[in-house]
């Protein structure tokens, strides 16, 4: 059993919950062939660097997950055979890889619950600026 | 003339009020070998751009000091990252 991370980038004309049915079958994919899903990150619209097939925005996914060897193909032919996913990317995580994602996904849990915090105190309170926490925590997650 | 009638003494010497600073350039080093960063995630852009130029050009290891191991990494982390279009293969100005 390995650690494996794919991300893929699926086009921006689809609606949302076409979105999430694309994002569920690659899941059961994994799924079906005996992976365990260890994280998923779904990070929204993001505009893309470069156009791609005309395209100038699409929508990440992450998916850390472990299995055998053989299903990195599987994936990726049904990344080939779905017209939708216009880029993909899957990653073998090492040893130092792997450490780096536990932290990496704790901190984004805790930049998460900071900012549903600080969204809840800010309707309590008068808007007050709210900027600052959130980017205080980007420094060690980049050098990390 | 005048100038001309000081030279014989001078003999073109060229003299600075303040002594010259050389040697003084700060050593560079490998910021990853000193932080202990092991592994460099394509996933973050905006740390991968510290080793770009403003064309989105990789940066030598001269001018950035990483190690050979290192600079390896972060190239292949950035080739990453431009697959995913995380990063532009070409740009202007990209700072």
């Amino acid at each position: 059993m390995n650690k494996y991370e794919t991300v893929f980038i699926l086009t921006p004309v689809l609606s949302d919950d076409q979105m999430k049915e694309t994002v569920e079958k690659f899941k059961s994919v994994l799924t079906d062939n005996g992976c365990t899903i260890e994280n998923e990150e779904n990070w929204g619209l993001r505009k893309l660097a470069y156009p791609i097939e005309n395209k100038n925005t699409g929508f990440y996914t992450l998916i850390e997950f472990e299995g055998e060897p053989t299903i990195v193909n599987k994936l990726e032919t049904a990344y080939r055979r779905d017209e939708k996913v216009i880029r993909f990317l899957t990653f073998h995580l090492d040893k130092y890889a792997a450490e780096y994602a536990v932290k990496r996904r704790a901190v984004r849990k805790a930049k998460q619950e900071a900012a549903a915090q600080e969204a809840a105190a800010q309707q309590e309170a008068a808007p007050v600026v709210v900027e600052e926490a959130p980017k205080a925590e980007e420094a060690p997650a980049a050098e990390a | 003339m005048a100038q001309e009638q000081m030279r014989p003494n001078n003999q073109g010497e060229i003299r600075y009020l303040t002594p010259l600073s050389v040697d003084t350039r700060k050593k560079k080093y490998c910021r990853f070998k000193r932080s202990g960063i092991k592994y460099i995630d394509y996933k973050d852009p905006e740390f991968l751009k510290k080793f770009l130029n403003e064309q989105g050009k990789i940066l030598p290891r001269r001018i950035t000091g990483t190690s050979l191991k290192f600079q390896r990494r972060v190239a292949k982390a950035v080739k990453r990252a431009r697959h995913l279009a995380l990063l532009p293969y070409v740009t202007d100005l990209m700072k």
